[in-house]
């Protein structure tokens, strides 16, 4: 039965880990990332989850672990943050390359330098091209949930792509939140056991990491590219038959009082609940604005992205990362793209802010939001702009 | 536990040499390769219940051009640094499904294999921790003693002396100036069950040392020397011969760990020198008679503490009768 409680977000991932019966885990500690395998490990030393716990001596090695692991039918999950996502970053293309149904979460967290351990997105948005499935939970039933949806999504034969959870360090993974947790019968319901179509068997021998020479490696890349693009069908129809089951829905872009919106803001992962504040407030006072997020990074979600922004005027995108000598910040610069074959497209103004775990606030979206209003008509002064820098 | 764990070892002899090819012909190898040698008798002792785990490197792109694949075994590459992290991954992705029932409970062995530079640079890190985390897998290290995948760049295995293309000779260089890593005695420090050095000149040694360190519970480690004319700049033809001399001048002597007792294989009572041993290779023409002296007492002293090593890891002898200590008055 399901059951409420109130717990550490981090614990929760680590709950929808043993409900999904993992069968190994390799992980390497990174700050904030920690308590979710510490929990695991604990989980597996008490015998609640029958699963082999590989305390690797590096991230890199906990990805390449999990190509093994994975590449042998099991089931296998990970998680890190930040330097530990970018030591990966080698092994992480080979990952959908071999169609491997990894599951990673990674607590964002600022990358170095200088050294900062605290919540931005500067780590995944380095990895925008790994060929991940990557989705954003906002609050702890949302990491639960996402995290559950990650194995089924993964590991369907139409599928069989890896899928990285995001949650934000710190503001998600070490605060306490009520929430529900499925228990084992529950999800089973859902997520049936992984049968892999292939797997390193002595008994059907085959070759996985072949060299791809310029002849083939085109069309091996097309290969999971199509499947990376084709996933978003599975993604969304996993995600209806969870709400079917469990009531609660998710969509690979949410909105928030965009109806009659003439400008929405755009923003991902935590900071989401405290801009729907920001939103209630400035519709209080009478402002056209809503809330646009995403639920799906990748595959990015065009059709229902465009639908959420038909009609608006102004679009203000919050990135928490920065593209230093690029055009705006990462997502920004992605919806740019998006939107410039469009008919009509709002006009869109970059703003970055909450780096290194600087503290986002109503405020400072309603800075946003009347900054892109002005900008809207009068043009903007930069490519982008830093909220909140102190100048010195 | 290993005389257990041992207990269905059968001496492969010449007699009974394995028909089994993990690894087919028709693969891409130069002319000559000793390390492919090496790699296919490992295959014919690891037998078919295997799994391959194979490193960035040679051995990897003359058997994987995709579509063709010479690996008759399930065989798996990733990247270069991390093929014992990989193995980590299969061994414990296999115990956690057979326990679990998800699979049929069946012994199923893992090898790893890259070269020197895969293990004694950029691979130490991720074979140190799989070592210490005590996977049931065999290590091999295929060491022909440079980058010879991307052209003959120098290694921490690359012995003093000799000449490649990123420690070239000339007028201020002898070439390789450091000596090489003693990448057996890092296993042995992780005091894992079994370590063992192997040459494919030996090859019913080599399969041997493969057949027990497969069979051995845990991680073992296996050294073996692999010949590579192109590298070494040696007549397509001695492959086997080169090998044979590097044992012969003590130069890569044979020996196995077992549980931390140096057993030696072979024990080379009247070696050939250095000098003979360098003369078929190119690389190390440059070497003047000193360098080379130079070169002949290291390996002179290498060998004598080898001998101290197995002396000092076995049963002593019986004591001698006690001799009175005559004490200075």
């Amino acid at each position: 039965m399901a059951k409420r409680v109130g717990m550490e977000v981090s614990l929760g991932v680590s709950e929808a880990v043993k409900v999904a019966d993992v069968d190994v885990i390799a992980a390497y500690p990174i700050t904030p990332q920690t308590h979710i395998v510490e929990h695991l490990a604990e989980l597996v030393a008490n015998g609640e989850l029958d699963a082999e716990f590989i305390p690797v001596e590096s991230e890199h090695s906990a990805m390449s672990s999990c190509v093994g692991s994975s590449a042998t039918g099991a089931r296998t999950y990970t998680a890190t943050s930040s330097q530990g996502l970018a030591l990966m970053h080698e092994i992480l293309y080979i990952v959908p390359a071999l169609r491997l149904p990894v599951v990673m979460t990674v607590a964002n967290r600022a990358l170095s330098g200088p050294i900062n351990i605290w919540n931005d997105h500067s780590d995944i948005m380095s990895e925008r091209d790994i060929g991940w499935i990557q989705t954003f939970a906002e609050n702890g039933q949302e990491a639960f949930d996402l995290s559950v949806h990650a194995f089924r999504v993964a590991e369907d034969h139409s599928v069989l792509l890896p899928v990285i959870v995001n949650l934000d360090g710190f503001t998600l993974t070490h605060v306490v939140e009520p929430f529900e947790i499925l228990d084992k019968a529950e999800v089973a319901k859902y997520l049936p056991p992984y049968k892999p179509l292939q797997r390193l068997d002595p008994e059907h021998p085959i070759t996985m990491g072949a060299v791809g020479i310029p002849e083939v490696y085109t069309e091996a890349k097309k290969q999971y590219e199509d499947a990376l693009v084709r996933s978003k069908s599975v993604v969304i129809q996993a995600w209806k038959e969870f709400g079917d089951l469990f009531g609660r829905y998710y969509h690979p872009v949410e909105t928030y009082k965009t109806e009659g919106a003439e400008t929405l803001l755009l923003t991902m992962g935590s900071v989401s609940e405290t801009a729907m504040t920001a939103i209630d407030r400035m519709r209080e006072a009478g402002k056209k604005v809503g809330l646009v997020r995403f639920r799906l990074w990748r595959p990015f979600p065009f059709e229902e992205f465009f639908e959420a922004v038909k009609g608006v005027k102004t679009l203000a995108v919050m990135d928490r990362a920065m593209s230093p000598g690029g055009p705006c910040g990462p997502v920004a610069a992605e919806v740019r793209a998006a939107l410039y074959d469009q008919p009509t497209r709002p006009k869109v103004f970059s703003f970055v802010a909450g780096l290194g775990g600087r503290d986002v606030q109503v405020s400072d979206f309603e800075e946003i939001v009347s900054r892109a209003e002005k900008y809207a008509e009068k043009g903007a002064p930069a490519t982008y702009d830093l909220i909140g820098v102190r100048e010195i | 536990m290993i005389e257990q764990d041992l207990k269905d070892f059968q001496k492969i002899t010449q007699k009974s040499l394995p028909t089994f090819e993990g690894l087919a012909q028709g693969h891409r190898a130069c002319q000559g390769c000793g390390e492919v040698l090496a790699l296919r008798q490992v295959m014919k002792a690891m037998g078919p219940d295997t799994i391959a785990v194979s490193a960035t490197g040679c051995m990897e792109i003359i058997t994987s051009s995709f579509p063709q694949s010479a690996w008759n075994i399930p065989w798996l590459h990733v990247a270069f640094e991390n093929v014992a992290a990989v193995a980590s991954g299969v061994e414990a992705g296999l115990k956690a499904q057979m326990r679990k029932g998800k699979l049929p409970e069946k012994k199923i062995f893992i090898v790893a294999t890259a070269g020197d530079g895969g293990t004694a640079d950029i691979g130490l890190q991720a074979l140190s921790g799989a070592l210490e985390r005590g996977h049931n897998f065999v290590y091999v290290c295929l060491d022909n003693e440079a980058y010879m995948n991307t052209g003959i760049q120098r290694s921490s295995a690359t012995p003093y002396g000799a000449s490649t293309t990123t420690s070239p000779s000339g007028k201020h260089s002898i070439g390789q100036n450091t000596w090489k890593k003693d990448m057996p005695a890092i296993a042995v420090a992780h005091r894992i069950p079994y370590v063992a050095t192997a040459n494919p000149a030996y090859h019913l040694d080599l399969m041997n040392k493969i057949q027990k360190a497969k069979l051995i519970n845990g991680p073992a480690y296996v050294h073996i020397y692999s010949s590579c004319p192109t590298g070494w700049r040696h007549e397509i033809d001695k492959a086997v011969e080169v090998s044979r001399m590097a044992v012969e001048s003590r130069i890569f002597p044979l020996y196995e760990v077992i549980d931390g007792r140096y057993v030696l294989n072979r024990n080379v009572k009247k070696p050939i020198s250095v000098a003979d041993y360098f003369k078929p290779q190119r690389r190390f023409r440059h070497l003047r008679p000193d360098d080379i002296a130079h070169i002949q007492s290291r390996v002179d002293a290498d060998w004598a503490a080898l001998q101290q090593k197995v002396a000092g890891t076995n049963p002593a002898p019986p004591e001698p009768e006690a001799v009175s200590n005559k004490k200075e008055e």
